[in-house]
């Protein structure tokens, strides 16, 4: 991918063979035994001995013999006598050669568990990529994951794949069953790396004779303990920024007066993405920032330093391997100086602002550092501030693992750094290990680009109303990639714009220099460097310059100059086509175009990734050149062995059609991406009907394979989707499209409150929400959404309490279909279904219902003709009654959990479908109903996003799910609550606050609280219910009705869990809010949904 | 300064003569002194103009390819031999490297000039490059470092640079097909062929392009490396030594890390006699960097044949090839040579990969060595030779530029390496 200028002409090659110098380890082959001694013994007999966890560095001494002999080797080829300098130079480079460990077997990776803020997808990227690479050195994997949406625990991965929740509990338990020779921690994110310590800490490695490798125990320590690294980067005279480390809040405001100006950098350890982190302006802000910060950290320990604002940020990717090679894999210069979290920022690879001596000394101390922290092998990433003004060098943290700058890193250099690190991590050293992308250098080199790579996050801060969009220190964007949108801002918006860090400044720079603001100004306030704000300014007077010419008057010149730019930007991506030597020389072989998810975002995230990588990997075993399409660099969709070709391009109609016409591919695909590639789906098939281009391999149109873009859109609109449904007899909830205020007001009168509101054509359910009344619903249409002939709303009838049915089904081209899986939401109809926990197979639906579902969603599939994936949620009431909520004619969110579930690969088959096999041919044609009960869990971001409420709502806020697998209902759904990060305690003191649509059930709940040993707290509303019952209960003040109230209950530890429903006063809402926010800071489970209680 | 560049182009007689000597086809290539600066205040302009530079420059290969490009720094017709360098940082460092005399450098890294130049990061007094060969000209620097732009500089010390050329097909071409021979030209009235046949009838293999860019007469060198860019480094132990260092177009990083090792170096022109140097009882002898063919240059190897083996001695870079030469060995041209900042090399006596920073179009063939040279480095991109030790004659040399600037620091110690030998040698004696 990368276009790495490595020189390869063979001027001499004939004096060294290749194979002497670059796979010595062949050598190494036969000598483990003479050093068995050294290494890790299975048994723990041999344990018992050492005191010590088994951490102790690992020597692959090979017998300088050996050693003497391959040199000598390579001396005699080349003609010259072999003069021993051993004794000369012993002293001085006394080190071993590293080879490929043999006396380890098996490995156990860890994963990064569920997608979280700040861990996304890239920890998927680089697991999977460490699963290939030990597989193909013969090492028996397996791995621990309790995200289902990946593709790291397909089957085909690791030898042994366990979805199971990541805490050090059970992981120990597959430690004991598995007993693996070695774990390797570095490839699944934050989560992995605490993990690993954990199970150090509590004895389970040693107990197991499990090795560390990649990062041992004392590294990790040090990158990771703000006070050991401050230490160590003292030892090698590197500054970091005044600071000094708290563990309560007195010491941390010690601190502060010590150092004795804000703004100040709170930094929790051992969190990733920043959590609990932030930015304090003021004494106030401080204090509260301070105590999220020393909850949220794994040592109740926080880091409060001098904040190095408006000081450039640097970050650079190093390797190292146990021979002590180290080299720069690339350096990062983010846009957004010193105060936005490196997530957070745009950035540019490689650097643009250092000269080579500023550069030099930043790799110099970058290789200090991974040497003083001790990190073996591996990758690690170091992150500097430099100030603009007198080149001042500060070291601001390091990673020692693979991040998700390693994973943009890779992209951008083409260097495989996962892959490496994990091969690095079982001895082999950089030279040994051929680069993948030149074949014929070893990867002991420092790639040389000859492009920029820029990366541009996504946020949702849309989806998080009442948390404040700004950013700091704590990532909050979800994704990766590139977003333009033009926004109207008045003087004082924009100078508010840039001065403070938000997800539209660069739209406000751009708004800034429309009107004529100089970039000195810009400089001044957003602090980003001049050099890219010229950048930016040359773009706007290019455009301005064209807007004010008529287009007639552009000469030919001018046109090819403006193209020709804009060609040049696009050169990069069109060049990081996997095969980098023909520029771009399309094959005539038979082949598809896929198109990929673009940026992850809430509502479309990883599990779209795994679905387009499954169709690449069934399409090429089926003979087919696959050709991806994709512009986020996180995936594993956009590796370079995923497909044959990969085009790293926006998804945009232009960007498409432009790679058709080059391509010119069999078939494309556009029903796995997601949301994004199907809005395409219409105008590349008005292109192709317009055009009828013919394909490549010379056997018939270009077209798009799967379900018809007709069928697609019938499914979108909600008219012709109506009357399907009618032709077909099947219900729906009663509903109406309202295009005025007028209409909705009518249509909700008619079918009666509650009803569920929601603007038409949306993704993963934004806009959407359940009203209760009139007011609300005009509070909804005049602040939410607004109502126009244009943009309809829809009214839908709000199925209160009834079950929500998720069901994949597959059909084929010759009209089968099959039954992918039923699923049984466990929050009520409502919550949308991203962020509901679901169970296959159901456990509460009966089975009339259950052939209802069945029966119309066959009927459904044949009726759309849908060729590939199909999804429909359904509600079922609690008198049994069957509705047909949506149906999408495209792969969902749930694909992954289902394949899981019932052991079936419905991402492949579903391709090999679309290119034109039947289920018969597929072996695929009855429902699989599984023995095992699994449970999928969304995980949600809310403590990220400070000052927004917890609830869940039919619009979707959750960024990933986890999975629990067992036979007993119970357990797996315990399972994969554990795995999702909840806590839930076996008894303690639960606090209930239920609304009064929910009041009902209380008795029951409680009861059910009891009855495990739980004591009830309430407030008034609800203890009067309980005690009506008889039920025990204690009374606690609202927080608005005076103190001790339930706050101070809260802070005080005297809650271990919360159930809350939302209510309709006021005062309760506020309140609710507050404790709420509260809980979270403070950690207690929270269940917000009736149904959850009853789980 | 642009006169003095005007003296090394036109009127400098050693190179002159050198190209008649040895190349019947040669031609004086000649340089207007006159600069169009490019506007850096485009706001300046309003926006009835268009806010970019219409091309205005040509480069004509041999291999009859036109490449349309945007001029800046000075203008004229040059013609010189053209390499692509993959550093991504350093362009100052390679503008003021000697060792490019003669020639283009095509820099891969698209955004050039974006941190200026500035006073600290000269490698020599002046710069002999024949033009720079780039993507993306930087429209305005960010560097706190900063004095100068980098057209303006170009443009006062009258050296030919162009832009908005496809530096990615170039390069490809010159790998391809190996370097090129090109002219580079801002001169409208020159038709293609005429270029063309300029660059068809120049030739640099077998030119002595070092008399043109050594210094004229011997001088002492005391800077070490700034404190502020001096790097962590170890194996020195306060000893002096006294250099005297062979100035075939020496950097000057490699007298700053000589100082900072503590060395106390006399620099001496190119033709200096050994027997003077001998007469001077150095403690060693560094043959440094320098441009073009080391067949070009008999009288240095021979100088270098006088003094191994008496003296402690260090090539680098030319120094190197001369070495192999003075040895017996033979040197050839590369394919399109090594030049940038990341070249993978084994120390095959510590078995470690360094990275380092290269910058020669000639290697020595190890094969032709006589028996008890060990080759103590080889590029791992090629297997080509890249350091040769010979403990008998108290030898050591490096193809590649251990004093970095630009480039990684890897290979540092190599300096500790001589000072060690020296001390050696001190207490043998």
């Amino acid at each position: 991918m990368g276009y790495c200028m490595n020189h390869s002409d063979n001027v001499s090659s004939r004096l060294i063979s290749s194979s002497s110098i670059l796979t010595p380890s062949k050598s190494y082959l036969s000598k483990p035994k003479s050093v068995g001694f050294f290494f890790y013994s299975k048994k723990p007999k041999t344990q018992s001995s050492s005191s010590s966890l088994n951490l102790r560095s690992w020597l692959p001494l090979l017998p300088p013999t050996v050693l003497r002999n391959q040199v000598n080797l390579v001396r005699s080829e080349l003609g010259i006598s072999a003069t021993n300098n051993d004794s000369t130079n012993g002293g001085v480079f006394n080190k071993q050669t590293a080879g490929k460990r043999t006396d380890i077997k098996k490995i156990l990776i860890l994963g990064a568990g569920p997608i979280v803020i700040g861990q996304a997808c890239e920890f998927d990227y680089s697991g999977t990529q460490a699963c290939k690479a030990l597989k193909e050195e013969g090492y028996e994997v397996v791995l621990i994951n309790s995200n289902p949406a990946t593709i790291m625990t397909d089957p085909e991965l690791a030898d042994r794949t366990y979805i199971t929740p990541m805490t050090p509990e059970l992981v120990e338990q597959v430690l004991e069953q598995e007993r693996p020779d070695a774990l390797l921690p570095t490839m699944g994110g934050q989560t992995a790396l605490n993990l690993a310590v954990a199970l150090a800490e509590r004895g389970a490695l040693e107990k197991y004779g499990v090795e560390l490798i990649g990062a041992k125990l004392d590294a990790i320590k040090k990158a990771e303990d703000r006070d050991l690294f401050k230490q160590a980067m003292k030892n090698i005279g590197i500054k970091t920024p005044p600071s000094g480390i708290g563990t309560t809040l007195d010491e941390c405001i010690g601190i502060a007066n010590s150092i004795g100006e804000f703004p100040l950098i709170i930094r929790p350890a051992f969190t990733l993405g920043g959590t609990g982190g932030g930015i304090a302006y003021n004494i106030e802000e401080f204090e509260s920032i301070c105590k999220s910060g020393l909850a949220a950290s794994l040592t109740t320990q926080v880091l409060v330093e001098k904040s190095l604002l408006g000081w450039k940020e640097y970050e650079l990717e190093v390797m190292r391997d146990l021979a002590d090679n180290v080299v720069i894999i690339c350096s990062i210069e983010n846009i957004d100086a010193m105060g936005v979290h490196t997530g957070d920022s745009i950035t540019v690879a490689p650097a643009q602002t250092l000269t080579d001596k500023e550069y030099q000394r930043l790799r110099d101390y970058s290789i200090a550092i991974i040497r003083e922290i001790g990190v073996e092998c591996g990758g690690s990433n170091v992150q500097f501030a430099v100030n603009p003004k007198d080149g001042e060098v500060m070291v601001i943290e390091m990673n020692p693992r693979v991040s998700r700058s390693s994973a943009l890193a890779s992209k951008a250099t083409g260097f495989p750094i996962a892959k490496m690190a994990a091969k690095l991590s079982v001895g082999y050293s950089l030279d040994q290990i051929p680069n993948d992308i030149t074949k014929k250098t070893p990867a002991s080199f420092e790639p040389s680009i000859d492009y920029v790579v820029t990366k541009i996050p996504r946020f949702a801060f849309e989806k998080f109303p009442g948390s404040e969009p700004i950013l700091t220190t704590q990532m909050k964007s979800v994704g990766e990639s590139m977003a333009v949108k033009e926004l109207d801002w008045d003087w004082e918006q924009l100078r508010y714009s840039l001065r403070v860090p938000n997800p539209d400044r660069i739209h406000a720079i751009y708004a800034a220099m429309k009107r004529g603001m100089k970039v000195d100004d810009i400089h001044e306030l957003s602090y980003i460097d001049k050099w890219f704000l010229t950048q930016l300014k040359e773009l706007v007077d290019v455009e301005q310059y064209l807007l004010a010419q008529s287009l007639s008057h552009l000469t030919k010149d001018d046109f090819y100059e403006v193209k020709r730019r804009e060609f040049e930007a696009n050169t990069p991506y069109m060049y990081s086509s996997y095969d980098f030597e023909c520029e771009s020389a399309p094959t005539q072989r038979k082949k598809v175009l896929i198109l990929g998810g673009g940026p992850n975002r809430i509502g479309q995230g990883i599990e779209f990734d795994y679905c387009c990588c499954h169709t690449s990997f069934a399409l090429q075993k089926a003979g087919y050149e696959t050709i991806m399409m994709n512009s986020n660099p996180e995936t594993v969709s956009t590796d370079y062995d995923t497909s044959d070709r990969l085009y790293f391009e926006p998804l945009t109609v232009e960007d498409v059609l432009n790679i058709i016409d080059l391509e010119r591919p069999d078939g494309i695909i556009v029903q796995f991406g997601g949301q994004t590639p199907l809005k395409l789906a219409l105008p590349i098939q008005h292109y192709l009907d317009k055009y009828k281009p013919l394909c490549a391999s010379g056997t018939g149109y270009v077209s798009i394979w799967g379900t018809s873009p007709d069928s697609i859109d019938a499914a979108e609109d909600r008219e012709r989707f109506n009357a399907i449904l009618k032709e077909l007899e099947i219900e729906q909830p009663k509903g109406g499209i309202a295009k005025s205020e007028a209409d909705a007001l009518a249509i909700a009168a008619d079918i009666g409150y509650p009803v569920v509101v929601r603007p038409s054509y949306v993704l993963g359910g934004r806009g959407m929400e359940i009203v209760y009344s009139d007011d609300k619903l005009v509070t909804y249409l005049e602040n939410a959404v607004k109502v126009d002939p244009e943009r309809p709303v829809l009214v839908d009838k709000y199925l209160s309490d009834a079950i929500e049915i998720d069901v994949d089904a597959l059909a084929d081209s010759h009209g089968n279909v099959v039954i992918g899986g039923i699923m049984e939401h466990i929050e009520q109809a409502g919550v949308h279904s991203g962020d509901s926990a679901c169970m296959l197979p159901t456990k509460t639906v009966s089975s009339s219902c259950l052939e209802t579902i069945r029966s119309w969603t066959t009927k459904l599939a044949k009726r759309l003709n849908v060729c590939g994936l199909m999804n429909c949620q359904y509600a079922i009431t609690a008198s049994g009654e069957v509705f047909l909520l949506e149906a999408n004619p495209r792969a969902s969110r749930t694909v992954p959990f289902v394949s899981k579930a019932i052991g079936q690969p419905l991402a492949k088959y579903a391709s090999l479908v679309m290119s034109g096999k039947s289920l018969h041919d597929l072996c695929f044609t009855k429902e699989v109903i599984p023995q095992h009960v699994s449970v999928k869990e969304a995980v949600l971001p809310f403590e990220k996003f400070q000052g927004c409420d917890v609830f869940l709502g039919p619009e979707m806020r959750s960024t990933g799910e986890v999975m629990g697998i067992d036979f007993v209902f119970a357990i797996a759904f315990a399972k994969a609550q554990i795995a999702a990060g909840q806590k839930l305690p076996l008894s303690g003191t639960v606090f209930l606050s239920l609304n009064d649509l929910t009041k009902p059930q209380l008795a029951t709940i409680a009861q059910a609280f009891l009855g495990l040993g739980f004591r009830i707290v309430s407030t008034s509303g609800t203890a009067h219910v309980l005690e009506l019952e008889g039920i025990p209960v204690e009374r606690v003040l609202k927080m608005h009705e005076g103190r001790p109230h339930a706050g101070d209950m809260i802070a005080n530890g005297q809650i271990q869990l919360m159930v809350i429903t939302s209510s309709g006063d006021t005062l309760d809402q506020k309140d609710g809010r507050k404790l709420r926010r509260m809980a979270l800071s403070y950690k207690i489970p929270i269940i917000t949904t009736v149904a959850w209680s009853f789980g | 300064m642009a006169t003095k560049a005007l003296d090394y182009a036109v009127r400098s007689p050693s190179l002159s003569a050198g190209f008649a000597s040895k190349s019947p086809k040669a031609r004086v290539f000649t340089v207007r002194c006159s600069s169009a600066p490019l506007s850096t205040d485009r706001a300046a302009i309003g926006l009835a103009e268009r806010p970019w530079k219409v091309a205005d420059a040509r480069l004509v290969l041999e291999d009859g390819s036109i490449w349309r490009a945007k001029s800046f720094g000075a203008s004229g017709t040059q013609v010189g031999e053209l390499v692509f360098n993959t550093s991504l940082t350093g362009y100052q460092e390679i503008l003021t490297d000697p060792s490019y005399a003669g020639q283009f450098v095509l820099m891969t890294n698209p955004h050039i000039g974006n941190t200026g130049v500035n006073f600290d990061d000269e490698e020599s007094r002046q710069c002999f490059l024949a033009g720079l060969v780039i993507r993306s000209l930087s429209i305005s620097t960010s560097n706190w470092r900063c004095t100068k732009t980098l057209d303006d500089y170009l443009a006062e010390r009258n050296i030919m640079g162009i832009y908005d050329v496809d530096t990615r097909a170039i390069t490809r071409r010159l790998r391809q097909d190996g370097s090129l021979i090109g002219v580079l030209s801002t001169e409208e009235f020159k038709t293609d062929e005429e270029l063309l046949e300029m660059s068809r009838s120049w030739d640099i293999v077998g030119v002595d392009l070092i008399s043109g860019v050594s210094c004229k007469a011997p001088y002492e060198w005391v800077d070490k490396t700034d404190s502020e860019w001096d790097f962590i480094s170890s194996g020195r132990d306060g000893d002096t030594f006294h250099v005297i260092a062979y100035d075939f177009g020496i950097k000057h990083n490699i007298l700053r890390r000589l100082a900072s090792y503590g060395c106390k170096i006399t620099v001496v022109p190119s033709k200096w006699p050994a027997s003077e140097t001998l007469k001077m009882k150095p403690d060693g002898v560094i043959f440094s960097n320098g441009p073009g063919d080391p067949s070009a240059v008999p009288y240095a190897v021979e100088t270098v044949k006088e003094i191994i083996g008496k003296i402690p001695v260090f090539g680098i870079c030319m120094g190197h090839q001369l070495l192999g030469q003075a040895l017996g060995g033979q040197t050839f041209k590369m394919k399109f040579g090594h030049h940038g900042g990341n070249h993978p090399v084994r120390n095959l006596r510590s078995n470690c990969v360094e990275i380092s920073a290269q910058n020669h179009n000639y290697a020595v063939d190890p094969a032709s060595l006589p028996k008890g040279v060990e080759v103590t480095h080889i590029n791992l991109n090629d297997g080509s030779c890249a350091g040769l030790s010979f403990p008998q004659l108290k030898l050591m040399s490096l193809q590649y530029h251990p004093e970095a600037s630009p480039g990684p620091h890897d290979s540092d110690p190599a300096f500790g390496e001589f000072m060690q030998l020296m001390k050696q040698e001190k207490q043998n004696a």
